[in-house]
């Protein structure tokens, strides 16, 4: 207990013993104050939840979402053994949402790696090198902006035909330009500084500057960005699951699922109306996380 | 609807035209040579992307049953047999003489299908600005205004909820329970099959066309079958524009003009909608533009679920049949769109805003 | 049952009656038919060119034939239409049709020989997708100026060998068989087109309908013709709507908005055939599902392999849930009501039988990729299927895809199996047996991407031969036992797994009578339809 004070202490401290320090102790007291945020902690626990959910997946999940029965069809919610009903071929929709977390979460984990890195790498280079090379890498950023963005995803995917990796691909594809062009204001901005002046005084190439020094400096503003992207990527995601072009079944991929289920709204609401929900919790879940994060991290633009 | 954010902050970033010798004509050339870089930028793209795609436009035409003769005079009737880029500047050469070809599966020129489909979803996402508009604004002035109070965290959950909805399935709930279960609306489609073709279409807006023709029962049952759809894209842009409109309204109460005319003993109303929102207008303007611009190029899954025949089902439809007359014009219209809307806001930036000269 | 259940079901019944008072609001005018279906596949109107349903559904009601099939007796089989009567010269190979006086076309223009000999010869020489259904008896674009020619009031035709006349004639009722209106078209030729770009949006026939307009992916619209010369139809106008989800038909059938929806699932069915004023009918198509297995697999060109596949098909679970009422057992490539269609179906679901036969053959895990084009229903037949053989250690990986995108990879020999349907192309025993067990040459330089055993690689064991016997055949009892001997052994040896066959359901306004959708051998048809 005295060790939890005396380390509680030691990062609130107003005097910070030295640079790492100083970044503990700020780190600490954004998490006191995003802790503060409750709509935030919602959403953070129901994150947490659900990547448990996701990883436990075997050991909770009443069956197996793939088994089908169907003589027990499009049983109703609150069925015994099935609680939140079967879908048409008989399968527990139950377990399949909790199967499709997974599915949900690596196609967030994948996205939120790609985009990122990819825009970062354009920006950079852009707000770096400057001249022509700005001129067109951000012309090329703009033609990708002025697509319809469904419509660009659609197409890669029909392209390249369905399945998930590929919805991945093709949302990455409709989600970097955003980034890059982040990237490349903060770039400009940085590449100006004094301190990149000193840095090349002393010798150092492009390469290293951009890697050593824009890099690091561009990701925090990237992270906050990209958690406020989740949710768009959820629902992009299930958009392309719902037109039957990303998770190939028996997959219980969560738009997919709606997509089954659309055919027996009228008769049998839930099949189509629980995989809804789910898409939404998680959704909501990412954007009350994102809003908090954004409150602690970039006070101005939450207010 | 996060990823509608990026349009707003994109407009600072773009690196602004040289304005110092002779502006108007420089800057009109490169906004025109821009424009026309992205444009058939974004022709090659989608060119690509259907020629790479698996499905073969040959037997989108004639089917799986064809003799190999059939199939082969086909082909060389497209042009296929000619390298890529050669049936690429062909393309281009009929684009610019505003030929956008023959949709493959129709026979019908494209430019006559885009004409009647454009103003379907130009209609629809009109209506839901316009519903976004008039309730997103109020509701962001007055969460800024009653900072904390019950009515910005309403408005903060109607936002966040917004954002995480999908909306195609929002689409099919609506039509389940507001169509099928109350029978408060109209079905999917744009009008009642008594009603189609009823009115002479001189805008292609049915609810213009029956206006103008004083046909006040077609305009009810299209009012019907619009109000649901159009109400889910009016919620969506709600969502954004009442976040955006409590932000700049913030930032605006904070500042010290508001505070001195708050001193001077000014009415709350005057500061509130004189002073502070007629600051914001422009900004406002940008925001609008831009979420404009998301329904009109965005509404594809909403179009399906309510077999709504606008451009967003035609490029799908088109895409997963392989006829690529179709997905070029559309894109090209689309992405047409979008890019005036975006020049058009940054024009009203630079004419209104004082910081921006 | 819990409470929330309860409650759930309390308000179903209470939303259902304020449906139900609702629909008694809304009725479609007493001479106007209002039809929901997906039209979406139609791509031209031309009856040279049409091939696909919905387009047929267009062509069947607009244009005339030489001979036709009657909607209210369609087991008669053709009856003369724009053709009194015909001669079968002795040689078998010349057949002279006598044409009907004082008909005319929608344009006011008589319909001549000339027209009905122009028709056939524009279809040959243009040689779109349907042609081959003219060209198998011998007509090509370089001699259907003399193969088909007209003399004063009388068509005569000459095939290059003696086929059964029925056979001929059954061809002559399809979509390519329609009449079109010689002055018209040519007078709307482009560029030596024979008019086919106007055609494909546009309409000259002589039938019961014409067209008002077709928008694709909308709606078509046809309206009477006054100076049909079978009669005036009852309903002045039709109006097909395309309305793609089953649950929006139901919706608008049971308001009152549509008289007939024809696109409902098993579900919707179940939930309209108990709303008032709705009654449903059914029809049994042509439509057949089957599963096919590619010979080029070294496993699954095994006897052995092929014979398990057969087992491993929940054929009775299938058709008692998902597919309840809309498709039924069958496992023969000629549909039930087919001249010399065998009705039997000798496999049932059997795991044990199937793993014996899979050892065998010595296979073990064995993995293999289905190709499936993206329908609900279809989809469904896969993961059942998938999941059968899980249960003998075959590993299914589901490929779901436009209908273009797995059908051109189908063509191209590339999949191991392909899950799919087939519709036969005229009502003669021919279309479907010279496709499924017809294949003279089985290299892949043939490049027959027409015949469903060369795009499995099926060399077919011998049938090739007596198909070509059966076609050729005048005697109608010998060439049903020809059919039956073929059907038998193509279930024991082919890769092809059939397993149902279609029962189109259309949902009914109950005062709507005489509907029909042309059963296993044509196409929708309007005219007799009254309310």
């Amino acid at each position: 207990m005295s060790e939890t004070q005396t380390l509680r202490q030691w990062l609130l401290t107003d005097t910070p013993s030295s640079r790492r320090h100083a970044k503990l102790s700020a780190l600490y007291q954004g998490w006191l104050s995003f802790r503060s945020n409750t709509m935030a902690m919602i959403g953070l626990w129901i994150l947490i939840l659900l990547v448990l959910v996701a990883f436990a997946a075997p050991l909770i999940a009443p069956h197996d979402p793939f088994v089908q029965s169907l003589g027990n069809r499009l049983a109703p919610l609150g069925t015994e053994d099935h609680v939140l009903g079967t879908d048409s071929l008989g399968r527990d929709i139950l377990s399949r949402l909790i199967y499709g977390a997974r599915i949900t979460l690596y196609i967030v984990a994948l996205v939120a790696l790609i985009a990122p890195v990819a825009g970062l790498l354009v920006g950079t280079v852009a707000g770096y090198v400057g001249g022509w090379t700005d001129t067109v890498l951000m012309r090329i950023t703009d033609i990708f902006l002025a697509f319809p963005r469904l419509v660009l995803a659609l197409a890669f995917v029909a392209a390249l035909g369905a399945g998930i990796e590929n919805a991945v691909l093709a949302i990455s594809l409709t989600a970097w330009p955003p980034y890059a062009r982040i990237a490349r204001a903060e770039t400009l901005t940085i590449r100006s500084s004094d301190y990149i002046s000193a840095i090349k005084l002393q010798g150092a190439g492009p390469l290293r500057i951009i890697t050593k020094h824009i890099w690091p400096l561009c990701i925090s503003s990237l992270i906050v960005r990209v958690t406020l992207d989740m949710a768009g990527i959820i629902l992009a995601a299930a958009g392309l699951g719902f037109l039957g072009l990303g998770a190939q079944p028996p997959s219980p991929e969560w738009g997919a699922m709606i997509s089954e289920g659309r055919r027996f709204i009228l008769d049998h609401w839930w099949v189509a109306t629980m995989p809804g929900l789910a898409i939404f919790t998680v959704s909501l879940a990412f954007n009350l996380l994102g809003d908090g994060l954004r409150d602690v991290l970039d006070p101005k633009a939450g207010e | 609807m996060a990823l509608a954010e990026d349009n707003n902050k994109r407009r600072p970033s773009r690196a602004p035209f040289s304005e110092r010798a002779w502006p108007a004509v420089a800057t009109t050339l490169k906004t025109l040579g821009s424009i026309a870089v992205t444009l058939v930028g974004l022709l090659f793209i989608t060119f690509i992307i259907g020629r790479v795609m698996p499905i073969d436009p040959v037997l989108a035409i004639v089917g799986e049953r064809a003799s190999q003769s059939t199939y082969d005079a086909v082909y060389e009737q497209l042009g296929l047999d000619k390298p890529l880029i050669v049936q690429f500047l062909y393309y281009l050469w009929d684009v610019i003489h505003l030929d956008f070809g023959t949709s493959l599966l129709n026979a019908r020129p494209v430019s006559e299908d885009i004409a009647r489909v454009f103003p379907a979803t130009l209609e629809l996402a009109t209506l839901g600005i316009i519903i976004g508009v008039t309730l997103g604004v109020p509701l962001g002035v007055l969460a800024a205004v009653r900072k904390g109070s019950w009515i910005d965290q309403v408005a903060r959950v109607v936002a966040l909820v917004g954002y995480s909805m999908p909306i195609f399935w929002l689409g099919l709930m609506g039509l389940l329970i507001f169509y099928g279960i109350l029978g408060w609306v109209g079905g999917p489609g744009r009008v009642g099959i008594f009603y189609v073709d009823v009115v002479p279409s001189v805008t292609g807006l049915i609810l213009i066309d029956a206006a103008l023709d004083g046909n006040w029962d077609v305009f009810k049952n299209a009012f019907s079958h619009i109000i649901l759809p159009a109400s889910l894209l009016g919620y969506f842009s709600l969502a954004y524009i009442s976040r955006m409109t409590r932000s700049f309204m913030l930032e605006q109460l904070s500042a010290e003009y508001i505070t001195t005319a708050r001193v001077k003993g000014m009415s709350e109303w005057n500061v509130v909608w004189r002073h502070a929102f007629n600051n914001i207008r422009v900004q406002l303007i940008t925001v609008i533009a831009l979420s404009y611009a998301t329904l009109l190029e965005g509404s594809v899954l909403t179009e399906i679920i309510f077999s709504w025949p606008g451009i967003g089902s035609y490029i799908t439809t088109a895409l997963l049949s392989a006829d690529m007359n179709a997905v070029l014009g559309g894109t090209v219209v689309v992405g047409l769109v979008f890019i005036l809307l975006n020049i058009f806001s940054d024009l009203l930036y630079k004419v209104f805003d004082p910081r921006a000269k | 049952m819990n409470a929330f259940n309860r409650l759930l079901t309390g308000a179903a019944i209470g939303l259902a009656v304020s449906v139900t008072s609702f629909a008694a609001l809304a009725e479609t005018p007493a001479n106007m038919l209002v039809i929901a279906h997906r039209i979406d596949d139609v791509t031209s109107i031309d009856p040279a060119e049409s091939f696909e349903f919905a387009g047929s559904d267009i062509s069947r009601n607009v244009y005339s034939r030489l001979v036709n099939l009657d909607p209210m007796d369609l087991a008669a089989g053709y009856q003369p239409d724009l053709a009194t009567s015909w001669e079968v010269s002795e040689d078998g190979k010349t057949i002279t049709f006598t044409m009907r006086e004082g008909v005319t076309f929608h344009s006011g223009n008589p319909v001549r020989a000339e027209d009905a000999a122009f028709s056939l010869q524009r279809a040959v020489i243009l040689n779109k997708t349907p042609a081959f259904i003219l060209a198998q008896f011998g007509f090509t674009p370089e001699n259907a100026m003399e193969t088909i020619r007209a003399e004063g009031n009388q068509l005569i035709i000459t095939t290059d060998k003696r086929y059964a006349t029925s056979f001929v004639l059954n061809c002559l009722t399809a979509t390519i068989g329609g009449i079109v209106d010689k002055e018209t078209v040519m007078a709307n030729e482009v560029d030596g087109d024979m008019g086919n770009t106007w055609l494909k949006t546009n309409s000259a026939g002589s039938g019961p309908y014409k067209l008002d307009s077709w928008r694709p992916n909308e709606s078509v619209t046809l309206s009477s013709n006054p100076d049909y010369y079978g009669g005036v139809p009852a309903m002045e106008r039709v109006i097909v709507r395309h309305v793609i989800e089953s649950a929006s038909q139901r919706l608008l059938l049971e308001r009152g908005d549509i008289d007939i929806a024809r696109n409902l699932n098993p579900e919707d069915v179940a939930g309209a055939s108990s709303a008032d004023g709705v009654v449903i009918s059914d029809e049994l198509k042509g439509r057949l599902m089957y599963l096919a297995l590619n010979q080029k697999h070294p496993e699954l060109s095994k006897p052995e392999v092929r014979q398990a596949f057969k087992y491993l098909v929940d054929y009775e679970g299938m058709q008692n849930s998902f597919l309840n009422g809309q498709y039924t057992i069958h496992q023969n490539f000629l549909p039930a009501t087919y001249l010399g269609a065998s009705e039997e179906n000798p496999f049932t679901y059997d795991v044990e039988k199937a793993r014996e036969l899979l050892t065998a053959a010595g296979v073990e895990n064995l993995e293999i990729e289905l190709g499936v084009r993206e329908a609900q229903e279809r989809i469904e037949i896969a993961q059942s299927f998938q999941n059968s053989a899980a249960q003998v250690g075959i590993t299914v990986n589901i490929t779901v895809g436009t209908a273009k995108q797995i059908l051109e990879r189908y063509r191209a020999r590339e999949l191991d199996v392909y899950l799919g349907a087939w519709g036969p192309d005229y009502p003669d025993p021919q279309t479907n047996a010279g496709t499924f067990a017809y294949n003279p040459d089985n290299s892949d330089e043939a490049n027959a991407t027409g015949l469903l055993a060369w795009r499995n690689s099926w060399d077919t064991g011998g049938l090739t031969e007596k198909v070509a016997a059966a076609v050729t055949e005048g005697d109608r009892d010998t060439r049903v036992q020809m059919y039956l001997d073929i059907q038998e052994e193509f279930r024991e040896t082919s890769p092809f797994v059939v397993m149902f066959q279609q029962i189109e359901q259309s949902g009914l306004r109950d005062n709507v009578t005489d509907w029909s959708t042309g059963q296993a051998i044509t196409h929708a048809a309007y005219w007799q339809v009254t309310k």
